[in-house]
């Protein structure tokens, strides 16, 4: 059985449709990127597996276990961590109080070094207001954020966006690690060749539904996945 | 009026504004909602004080207790009040997925239960009470004559701020209220609990509402059923000029708005002092003319509203 299996979902923003009867699946110990151009329903998809939107039609599966309308904190409870769109950290909080606000009960920062070693410069910062971070050690931050819920599915809207190459690096180095750790991946990426050096399976959204999905393997060899990417027109 | 009696004067109603602005803005952080029933509360913790009756003067009901259990009375009473509020009107209109105006609405309806119940109840004729009588004394302080009752309001307000204050920044229940207040959505996505979070911001909100009821009916002695009103017109108008969603500047500009009006009620030529408000209230306007975002946001930039 998957960790998370999505079955029919379909979000909508009043009367606009945003995703429709969409199905995927993530795996124990997997990362699954979501890819595909602007206004796919790719965050929204995230959104609502997390349990900040609730979907108007279909289920999502937690462990054979339909969560599709719990609120987001019993999901973070229950082991799904999502940095959204733009990482939102605490930015009139200093570094060490964004991490102390995710802290399960009775742990503190200090208890897992690991994000330590996973993003050193975090330490330097402690004291620091997180809005005052550049923007790569902002995302250091967010993911480090939601380590510490010590999650089972970690949910990673765009983790690249707005990123200088070394931090785009470093964050995709962070998340490999958590997969090495157990941890499955469900991200979001806009950059196909990204996608493609990151994932173990793809889904390739367009217009608010899966239009393609493979092992990334078998994607990057497969010149309709850059057709289907790209819409039959701009691939022409 | 001597610049030490002027300081203490405006020291004692600024105290008073600050606490309420901040639990004004504590609700606010988390609700996006501006809770017009805080002047209730205040309101409701003063008749809790006095046993319900016709008569002008009313025998004390809490008021009657050794000081130590009456001012923990009073608090907790109000504080227990605004939990109540949120857990009985907020909380169900929050969850059909209401909207800021909704929430305020909801507000107006609560602060005008509490007043029709308290006119049911006790007859809308003002009452007279004594409470903290000691505290009705004049002493010397640096040369002048001030009330002892300013001086306590001050300092305990100042405790007060101080305790709210170390709560936000050094537990976990106030980090998780300020991370909620920042982004409420973000905070629930790392497990703080929305509803919890709320309740908390209730109960502090309504233990500052309760001891601004013991400092305002121990400074006048008056009951009435409307007496909250302006206590949280001030409280709102305090968070407005202060910062809307800044905690700091709410609690700056309910100082602001004591300094500005002990000024205008000292300096301006008698024949006006009765429309000091529309002086106070102009005033407001030109700040916030010159400063739409507060006169204490910097930095960061402004919070969402």
């Amino acid at each position: 059985m998957s960790l998370l299996a999505v079955k029919d979902l379909t979000v909508s923003y009043g009367a606009i449709v945003a995703v429709r009867d969409l199905n995927l699946e993530v795996n124990a110990g997997e990362i699954v990127c979501l890819v595909g151009p602007n206004g796919a329903g790719k965050s929204s998809t995230t959104l609502a597996i997390a349990g900040a939107l609730r979907p108007s039609k279909g289920a999502i599966l937690l462990d054979g276990i339909d969560i599709a309308r719990h609120p987001a904190e019993r999901l973070a409870a229950a082991g799904i961590s999502l940095i959204p769109e733009g990482r939102r950290i605490f930015g009139r909080m200093t570094v060490h109080d964004n991490l102390i606000a995710a802290c399960l009960p009775g742990r503190r920062p200090s208890d897992d070094p690991e994000i330590f070693s996973l993003f050193p410069i975090l330490r330097d910062r402690m004291g620091q207001l997180a809005g005052l971070l550049s923007g790569g050690e902002q995302q250091q931050l967010a993911i480090a954020r939601a380590m510490l819920r010590k999650p089972r599915l970690m949910i990673v809207d765009e983790p690249s966006l707005g990123l200088s190459p070394r931090f785009v690096d470093i964050v995709f180095g962070a998340l490999r690690q958590l997969r090495s750790q157990g941890v499955s991946l469900l991200v979001v990426e806009q950059s196909a060749r990204r996608a493609l050096g990151l994932a173990d399976r793809i889904y390739l959204m367009r217009s608010g539904a899966v239009v393609m999905a493979g092992r990334a393997q078998t994607l990057a060899h497969d010149p309709e996945f850059e057709t289907a990417y790209f819409g039959k027109e701009t691939a022409k | 009026m001597n610049l030490v009696q002027l300081l203490v004067d405006s020291l004692a109603l600024g105290s008073q504004y600050s606490l309420v602005a901040l639990g004004i803005g504590l609700i606010f952080g988390v609700m996006r909602m501006i809770n017009f029933a805080q002047g209730d509360l205040i309101t409701f913790g003063a008749y809790m004080l006095v046993v319900p009756t016709v008569s002008d003067v009313a025998p004390p009901m809490i008021a009657a207790l050794p000081t130590p259990v009456l001012i923990a009375a009073t608090i907790a009473v109000v504080a227990l009040a605004a939990v109540l509020t949120e857990r009985l009107a907020f909380r169900s209109v929050r969850r059909k997925g209401a909207d800021g105006p909704t929430l305020l609405i909801t507000s107006f309806a609560i602060g005008y239960f509490i007043q029709s119940v308290i006119l049911f109840l006790h007859t809308g004729r003002p009452k007279s009470v004594s409470v903290l009588p000691e505290l009705s004394q004049q002493i010397t302080f640096a040369g002048v004559r001030v009330a002892l009752v300013d001086l306590v309001t001050i300092s305990a307000s100042l405790g007060l701020l101080l305790s709210v204050g170390l709560f936000l920044n050094r537990t976990r229940g106030g980090v998780a209220l300020r991370a909620a207040a920042e982004d409420f959505l973000m905070a629930r996505l790392i497990g703080v609990k929305a509803d919890r979070v709320i309740a908390v911001a209730f109960l502090v909100s309504g233990a500052l509402a309760g001891a601004v009821t013991l400092m305002f009916v121990a400074k006048t002695g008056v009951l009435d059923f409307r007496m909250g009103v302006p206590l949280a017109i001030a409280g709102f108008v305090a968070t407005v000029i202060g910062g809307m969603g800044s905690l700091t500047g709410a609690v700056l500009g309910g100082f602001a708005l004591g300094l500005a009006s002990t000024l205008l009620q000292s300096l301006l030529p008698p024949d006006l002092r009765p429309a000091r408000d529309a002086f106070l209230y102009g005033l407001v306007i030109f700040v916030l003319l010159v400063r739409p975002q507060g006169l204490f946001v910097f930095g960061l930039g402004r919070e969402r509203v």
